[in-house]
């Protein structure tokens, strides 16, 4: 899932300061899973904001809403009605539903309360760690299933750099080096052949590299928009 | 002018902090009139919005009593409740309230002097915090 | 004038090898005084590239430098600030500036320097580089095109020798040496018995491997490497060494524990040659050469 944590309150305050009426508008999937953006979240934000507010003698009125999906026009659309009535919507969607608002609601202005971080999962509760690039082209059945773009901190495809020890990255001693993991594993598996092969550079045009992605499925596609 | 009576809402666990507190007015103690008690099943239940929404309200401090190490009986609700506080704390320094106006104490049951005492020790902390800006 | 590099290292003499560090800045006044005292003590300088993360001269520029000055310079890339096209486009200029030796490496993560929020590239890895070098050869880019006009480099890469994770190292050495590294300059060493274990895993190949030799500075320099950089141990009895000098003199016993790990590396012929790091204090090579009888 998406991985996004909260802003803090003075960088969000700064940027919903000069409106009266906001919607904190929260997104139930992703961002309620892990804890940043969720229905419980908005309770928080509104209710740190109304008083940092005050604190600076505004007394601006912060209504809460959470929906199922930010990502998806049906969810988004329901909203409608409530946003019609304030001045600003404050998301605490990832980036994408942030995007979504200020698509479908061309008048009013939409900030962030997050900072969409990465794409991951929980590795114990409440420690989330980043797992997939996103790359486009993915190479996980060669590295038995641990992502070296991922999880190396370099995305190096031909094996460690002289950084690693203890299996931790040179980065960090928290973070674990992603060539040690996938020697680990591949020799458990008893499949170190299939790194012995040395690999091409990447293509990273499936990456950012083309500019914004899109996928275009002819089964599924309708010319309407939905 | 009147010496600032600070209003606290304290957030109790019905196992061994209000027995504490039965055991302080069973010794004729008082607790102080300006501390509100919550009683909650287990501190665990205390969720941030419970002490951000006491402060916006109008609290100028909260406090959670929960049970001493090891003696909850959900296992860990006041280890969890602890956590909360922190978050909360920091969250308050964030907003400009000044976190040290929540605290978590730990208590047993058979310590009741230290309810009173504890009730004193936070209304002093916050007196000498003055009240809370938003309500100024 | 100095030998082309690649005729020293087949030519079976014992091989040495310094650094020059690039200044961060354009006063190039000390940096010309160390290649100056060390070009003809040395049969290659290394010049590095924004050495551990850290923003500065750029390595090709002093390998110029260097050339102009009758020295031998060995060009150090690293994979973390340019990308496939800017690597390429390096690897021709340094051909026309008459640059003939590279050494390929990974690079530091960019968290560890001075511009810490910048973006990293890392493009290619420390491999693919030394394959880009050599398609240059080729007279072909990456992207499949031909060149006018080609490349010819010494093309060297870097080993760890007392990496703890030595089985994941040893599968990069491998690949490092099939596509084509001709010589290897090896992360510093300090334990003799580890240099060996290390170079048994190296017999069936021609390259030449030449051993990294840090010079100490001080006791509490040990125990910064051991606590901070991965793959250098420093054995306990050389901090004891080094902590027991008189006041004032642990740089110069730190040349003494070099000189006698070059000469020990020499004379049991445990590899071809050595990289002498001495971070800044280039000046005290051509001493510790001497102090090694070389």
């Amino acid at each position: 899932m998406i991985i996004a944590e909260q802003k803090p309150i003075q960088e969000i305050k700064a940027m919903i300061a000069s409106y009266q009426k906001i919607l904190v508008v929260g997104c139930g999937t992703c961002v309620t899973v892990c804890m940043a953006g969720g229905e419980k979240e908005v309770g928080i934000i509104a209710t740190s904001l109304r008083m940092a507010l005050r604190l600076d003698g505004k007394k601006p009125e912060i209504t809460e809403d959470c929906i199922q999906r930010q990502c998806e026009w049906e969810f988004v659309d329901a909203l409608k009605d409530r946003i019609s009535k304030v001045d600003a919507i404050l998301s605490s969607a990832c980036g994408v539903g942030v995007q979504a608002l200020a698509e479908r609601f061309p008048d009013k202005p939409v900030y962030p309360a997050l900072n969409t971080t990465f794409m991951g999962m929980p590795e114990k509760h409440g420690l989330w760690i980043e797992t997939c690039r996103g790359c486009g082209s993915c190479e996980l059945g060669r590295f038995g299933g641990i992502c070296p773009i991922a999880r190396c901190s370099k995305g190096l495809l031909n094996g460690p750099c002289g950084g690693s020890q203890d299996g931790k990255c040179e980065v960090s001693k928290e973070m674990d080096c992603g060539w040690q993991l996938i020697y680990g594993r591949l020799k458990t598996l008893n499949q170190l052949d299939q790194v012995e092969e040395i690999l091409p550079p990447k293509d990273w045009s499936t990456d950012r590299d083309k500019g914004q992605r899109r996928i275009l499925r002819e089964d599924v596609y309708y010319e309407q928009t939905v | 002018m009147a010496e600032f009576e600070p209003k606290l809402i304290a957030f109790c666990c019905i196992n061994c902090p209000s027995s504490s507190v039965t055991v302080c007015e069973s010794m004729g103690m008082s607790i102080p009139t300006n501390v509100e008690v919550v009683r909650v099943p287990c501190t665990g239940r205390v969720d941030i919005l419970h002490l951000l929404k006491a402060i916006e309200s109008g609290a100028d401090g909260v406090y959670v009593a929960g049970c001493s190490d090891g003696n909850c009986q959900f296992t860990d609700g006041n280890v969890k409740a602890n956590r909360r506080i922190e978050r909360v704390k920091k969250l308050l320094d964030e907003i400009g309230v000044g976190g040290q106006r929540v605290e978590m104490y730990r208590m047993s049951a058979a310590m009741g002097p230290r309810f009173a005492e504890v009730a004193r020790e936070m209304t002093e902390r916050v007196r000498g915090l003055g009240p809370s800006p938003l309500r100024r | 004038m100095s030998r082309p590099f690649k005729e020293v290292l087949t030519s079976g003499e014992f091989v040495v090898t310094s650094e020059i560090g690039p200044p961060k800045g354009t006063n190039i006044d000390k940096m010309l005084h160390h290649i100056e005292l060390l070009k003809d003590k040395v049969h290659g300088m290394n010049v590095t590239d924004n050495q551990s993360s850290v923003m500065r001269l750029s390595s090709l520029a002093v390998c110029h430098i260097i050339k102009d000055h009758g020295g031998e310079p060995i060009l150090q890339m690293t994979c973390r600030d340019r990308n496939r096209m800017a690597l390429q486009s390096d690897l021709l200029s340094a051909y026309v500036l008459g640059v003939r030796n590279v050494l390929c490496l990974t690079g530091d993560h960019i968290s560890l320097g001075d511009h810490k929020g910048a973006k990293q590239v890392f493009d290619l890895d420390s491999v693919q580089l030394i394959a880009a070098a050599k398609n240059l050869e080729q007279g072909q880019d990456l992207g499949g095109n031909k060149l006018d006009g080609s490349v010819e480099f010494c093309v060297g890469a870097t080993a760890t020798p007392e990496a703890d994770n030595m089985d994941s190292q040893l599968l990069k050495f491998r690949k490092k040496i099939k596509t084509g590294a001709e010589f290897f300059q090896t992360q510093a060493v300090y334990d003799m018995s580890m240099l060996k274990s290390f170079m048994e895993h190296t017999q069936q190949s021609n390259t030449k491997i030449l051993a990294g030799i840090l010079v100490l500075v001080s006791a509490g320099m040990a125990k910064y490497l051991n606590a901070n950089v991965a793959g250098v141990t420093v054995p306990q009895e050389l901090i004891d060494e080094i902590a027991g000098a008189e006041k004032g003199k642990a740089l110069q016993k730190g040349m003494e524990i070099a000189a006698r790990q070059i000469k020990q590396i020499k004379d049991e012929n445990i590899c071809p040659g050595v990289h002498i790091m001495a971070i800044g204090k280039e000046e005290i090579v051509p001493e510790i050469l001497e102090m090694a009888g070389i």
